[in-house]
């Protein structure tokens, strides 16, 4: 299938691309790794009037950690996954990478993307929920910082302005005493999460539940958070009782639909499951397990 | 209105290619008409099977979803650049060997795979090699000799390697 016809504008660097994006007027889109967006050009789902890519622009592909992680936005899911730091004290990163989609899409598929993109069903919303990260939008204006819980508007729907461009995901660093993980349910390597789950803890130095951050994918308009399965946990000593509530309330938050993955209940029923074993995995790596 | 064409310069195989394309030209499109590659197929047109698999500096990636525009200025290898001097490449040797295709439509994306593999790590599991190729899909073998291709060929390089330096030292 061939897309639709396009201008291809290839930006030097980020004034550049502002500028093209000013002379789009709202019709110009921002090409990344390119592999949710060709895909719907060649369904015809989206035909911009034009592209412009970032693939040229230097100082977009980084992972830092200095106080807190900053992921480039054009940094591919293959290096978040392959990264040692991340590894080692983001975990959960490294799981929700190793999960997207299939190894030649994450060569290169973007971090950025995932999220700017803000597919529902896209696997990095719900992990960064749960991690409660914030994104650098940039202009031509300058840049500001957006908390994770106010990016995702809708399906395909960002708060980002058109004139902005995410650059770069900060993920808080990790209190003492936390991991976490996530678990997505899938059909084939390379499908999209039937249900999926990504559980962040934070214990206090009696064992208990300093705070829950729980993220659910595939379920919504939008990745959701599972107000009420944190809740459910904060405080608690999340044994079996505190587990099986935050799961009941996950499962109760989500909003499925039906389509070929599954009936709406089933899908509830997943994200139960998940939920209550991705809540015990976190736990575990929380004290301490790798 | 005509279309725009835009000027890429980029290296296939080993060889520099000058052309011009349609922004919208995907460069699965552009290795099979502009360049005559056939090598390279088109299998789901989805991003789902990986039968287009090229290897674009250093990397297998779905050429089905890569505009050839993209391309420019950049180093890439097809299924075609793996005979050199009439000598299969060890990975096309070992799907020969192992007997790792039946209707072969699969296999020039999971030789690529394979290939870019192998060369990250010249001695993977078999885990390493089922999750490395688990973006190719195969419908015939069940993946069995696919992996025992792959081992094949992962020996025979890494046999190639150690006899390479004695073989120089007689000379």
């Amino acid at each position: 299938m061939i897309p639709p016809k396009f201008e291809y504008q290839p930006a030097r660097d980020l004034a550049h691309a502002f500028q093209l994006l000013a002379q789009g007027g709202g019709e110009a889109k921002i090409l990344a790794g390119g592999q949710s967006l060709i895909p719907l050009m060649r369904f015809r789902l989206a035909s911009p009037r034009a592209l412009i890519d970032l693939n040229r622009v230097e100082g977009l592909a980084y992972i830092k950690e200095n106080g807190d992680l900053r992921i480039g936005a054009m940094t591919r899911e293959y290096e978040l996954e392959t990264n040692a730091t991340v590894k080692a004290r983001y975990a959960i990163l490294t799981k929700t990478a190793a999960v997207i989609a299939d190894p030649l899409v994450r060569n290169l598929a973007t971090v950025g993307g995932n999220l700017a993109h803000a597919d529902p069903a896209n696997d990095h919303p719900a992990t960064m929920l749960a991690l409660r990260a914030s994104v650098v939008a940039k202009s031509a204006k300058g840049e500001r910082v957006i908390p994770i819980d106010e990016l995702f508007v809708d399906t395909f729907q960002t708060s980002l302005r058109p004139d902005e461009i995410l650059t770069e995901i900060r993920i808080p660093r990790p209190a003492p005493k936390s991991g976490g993980t996530y678990l997505k349910l899938e059909r084939k390597v390379g499908d999209f999460a039937i249900a999926g789950v990504a559980a962040y803890l934070t214990l206090d130095d009696r064992g208990a539940v300093k705070s829950a951050g729980i993220g659910l994918t595939n379920v919504g308009s939008t990745a959701l958070r599972a107000k009420r399965a944190e809740a459910a946990l904060v405080g608690t000593m999340a044994d079996e009782k505190a587990i099986t509530a935050a799961a009941a309330a996950a499962a109760a938050e989500s909003q499925p639909t039906a389509d070929l993955r599954g009936p709406a209940d089933y899908k509830r029923d997943v994200v139960r499951v998940l939920t209550s074993r991705a809540i015990r995995r976190a736990l575990a790596r929380a004290k301490g397990a790798s | 209105m005509a279309e725009t064409m835009y000027p890429i310069t980029l290296t296939v195989n080993g060889e520099k290619k000058d052309a011009q394309v349609e922004a919208r030209t995907l460069l699965v499109h552009f290795l099979r008409e502009n360049l005559s590659l056939t090598g390279t197929h088109i299998g789901c047109d989805t991003t789902s099977c990986g039968a287009c698999t090229i290897i674009l500096d250093g990397r297998p990636v779905k050429s089905c979803t890569v505009f050839a525009v993209q391309a420019n200025g950049r180093s890439l290898r097809t299924v075609e650049g793996l005979e050199q001097d009439s000598k299969l490449h060890a990975i096309q040797d070992g799907f020969h060997q192992e007997h790792g295709l039946q209707c072969g439509f699969c296999t020039p994306g999971m030789m690529m795979t394979a290939v870019a593999l192998l060369e990250r790590n010249a001695a993977p599991t078999e885990l390493e090699i089922r999750q490395a190729i688990s973006g190719n899909l195969c419908r015939c073998t069940g993946y069995v000799n696919i992996v025992k291709s792959v081992q094949h060929a992962s020996a025979a390089l890494r046999a190639a390697k150690t006899a390479a330096p004695a073989a120089a030292g007689r000379a």
